[in-house]
């Protein structure tokens, strides 16, 4: 309530004090010679700043309908370029230039300060399309601004994020590889690493992907609740890294233990490091949390299904997603 | 005090090869013993000298070893890297036949022209360049390093794959198919020389080093332009 008040008076005296300003001085003498008009330049300069602004806007059509890379950083390339032959043509025939024989004496006292102020404002005075250029410009930079702001569309949805939730494991679904061949759990041997789908699921959907690697069961030191989750040392965690989301495509696989670090599964792109055997807890790298794991059971005929769907949330953390 | 007495004992059996140096088994005992034990038996860690057994591992990863110069191994502890083997090619030989007689599968045959170059580029991307980068140039692990490819042969890139040397995971043949190899090693000859368009290499590093040098070259781009649009002080 308090503060509701003080932004309430804020306001007001904002409001009453608007246009107030300092006593206009009568206009001084001109410090600028008028100045050659050049209508052609200020035309082409308009152009230039609307053509970077559509540009700009192509940029953003282009993000939207698919963001082909090239075509993307075109858009941008030829934006910027427009922006800069018109500032280039700006400098050169719309910006009055004074041979000074000497330099300007530093701007210390006010009056000289106020000199220089003058010099700008004036500067200006030989426009003849002002209010066209004024509009290019604004345009130019609002529409660049969207530009750079449009790609944040890509930090993920905002408003529903049950997409980030969704994953098609369930009790029994089928592992397939690749080419939608059924995984077998004997073809899981010690020190290979598989990709798995499950059957009939998207295999782009974040949640579908996982790695599956057969642990020495000696080694297996899984969480209490997970002890029948690994069907003869086999373990299934999903791909997507919990840090960037990249893809865990390396596997560390020590080809003789005792001298050497012990396996573990390693994302490519920051070196996050997740042990198979102790449930996907991180040993080393940015990642903050442990892979989700995927509770697995063998089938009547060897082949591997889903016992459950994944101990976590899949993917990089979001708002609520911590732990 | 029995395990010596047993090295002893076979030290002793083993003496009338021991004259002939170039037998595989004399130069097992003579370099390979202290830490692959006895007929390939192996040495459980806890002494200074200790090593996986080789029974079952075959003259593929013998061969391998051998010829990368990964084997012998100063110190157990070590990554093995590539460098030129004390053993002379008869040796090697001699040795990868007597481990080989402790069983496992024998030396890989690829044939490299059967293979597709752009096929393998695609296995090599899916399955490789995470560790030794999609131009072969070798990489960075948690714990290790992977080798630049450059100097290995078709065979031994064939038997690498099959064995998955140091902290390498080993691809079955379910995963990759001899078909499928020979095809990464197609990739891997290209990748060898490969074709720079752009007329630098760079070290075929990738986009990081490309873009400083790009950087670099806009840089002076934009200073030469400064120098064209403005005008020198008096």
């Amino acid at each position: 309530m308090k503060r509701a008040g003080r932004w309430l008076i804020a306001g007001l005296v904002l409001f009453l004090g608007r246009g107030e300003r300092a006593k206009q001085l009568p206009p001084p003498e001109p410090l600028v010679e008028g100045g050659e008009t050049s209508p052609r330049a200020e035309l082409v300069v308009g152009a230039l700043l609307f053509l970077a602004a559509g540009l700009a806007i192509a940029f953003v059509v282009v993000y939207a309908a698919g963001a082909d890379t090239q075509l993307l950083g075109l858009a941008l390339g030829l934006c910027l370029a427009a922006l800069a032959v018109a500032s280039v043509v700006t400098a050169f025939h719309l910006t009055p230039s004074e041979e000074v024989e000497e330099p300007y004496p530093e701007p210390r006292h006010q009056i000289e300060t106020e000199e220089v102020d003058q010099i700008v404002r004036e500067s200006g005075r030989h426009l003849t399309r002002r209010k066209l250029l004024g509009i290019a410009a604004g345009g130019a930079g609002a529409a660049v601004g969207l530009a750079f702001v449009t790609p944040l569309a890509s930090l993920g949805p905002v408003f529903d994020t049950s997409r980030l939730r969704r994953q098609p494991w369930r009790k029994g679904v089928r592992l397939v590889d690749e080419a939608g061949r059924v995984l077998r759990a004997d073809e899981i041997e010690l020190g290979t690493l598989h990709t798995a789908f499950p059957e009939g699921a998207d295999p782009e959907e974040l949640g579908s992907p996982i790695v599956v690697v057969r642990v020495e069961p000696v080694r297996l030191d899984l969480p209490e609740d997970r002890r029948d989750w690994a069907p003869g040392g086999i373990v299934a965690y999903s791909k997507i890294c919990t840090h960037a989301a990249c893809a865990v495509s390396l596997y560390r696989a020590p080809h003789y233990e005792p001298s050497r670090p012990r396996p573990a599964l390693v994302c490519p792109c920051h070196y996050s490091t997740f042990d198979p055997a102790t449930g996907g807890t991180v040993l080393f790298g940015p990642a903050g949390r442990p892979l989700p794991q995927l509770p697995l059971m063998v089938g009547p005929k060897g082949e591997l299904l889903a016992l459950g769907g994944f101990s976590g949330p899949v993917g990089p953390s979001w708002s609520g997603v911590r732990r | 005090m029995r395990r010596a007495a047993l090295i002893l004992g076979l030290l002793a059996l083993a003496l009338p090869q021991l004259g002939s140096a170039e037998t595989g088994a004399g130069l097992y005992l003579q370099h390979c013993v202290s830490c692959h034990g006895p007929n390939g038996a192996g040495v459980q860690p806890g002494g200074d000298h200790f090593g996986p057994p080789l029974q079952g591992v075959g003259a593929q990863a013998a061969d391998f070893y051998l010829r990368t110069g990964y084997m012998p191994v100063e110190n157990a502890s070590d990554q093995p890297v590539r460098k030129s083997s004390p053993f002379t090619d008869s040796e090697i030989r001699a040795l990868v036949g007597y481990i080989a007689s402790f069983g496992g599968p024998p030396i890989p045959q690829p044939q490299a022209e059967r293979g597709n170059p752009s096929e393998g580029m695609k296995l090599f991307t899916e399955n490789c360049s995470g560790c030794h980068q999609v131009a072969a140039q070798g990489g960075l692990v948690v714990g290790g390093t992977a080798p630049q490819l450059d100097a290995a042969t078709p065979t031994q890139i064939a038997e690498a794959i099959r064995i998955g040397p140091y902290l390498m995971p080993k691809f079955t043949e379910r995963q990759l198919s001899d078909r499928n190899v020979d095809s990464i090693i197609a990739y891997l000859q290209v990748a060898k020389n490969p074709d720079d368009r752009g007329g630098w290499g760079i070290g075929h590093l990738g986009p990081i080093p490309e873009g400083l040098v790009a950087w670099l070259l806009a840089g002076a781009a934009l200073v030469g332009v400064a120098m064209v649009i403005g005008a020198r002080a008096p």
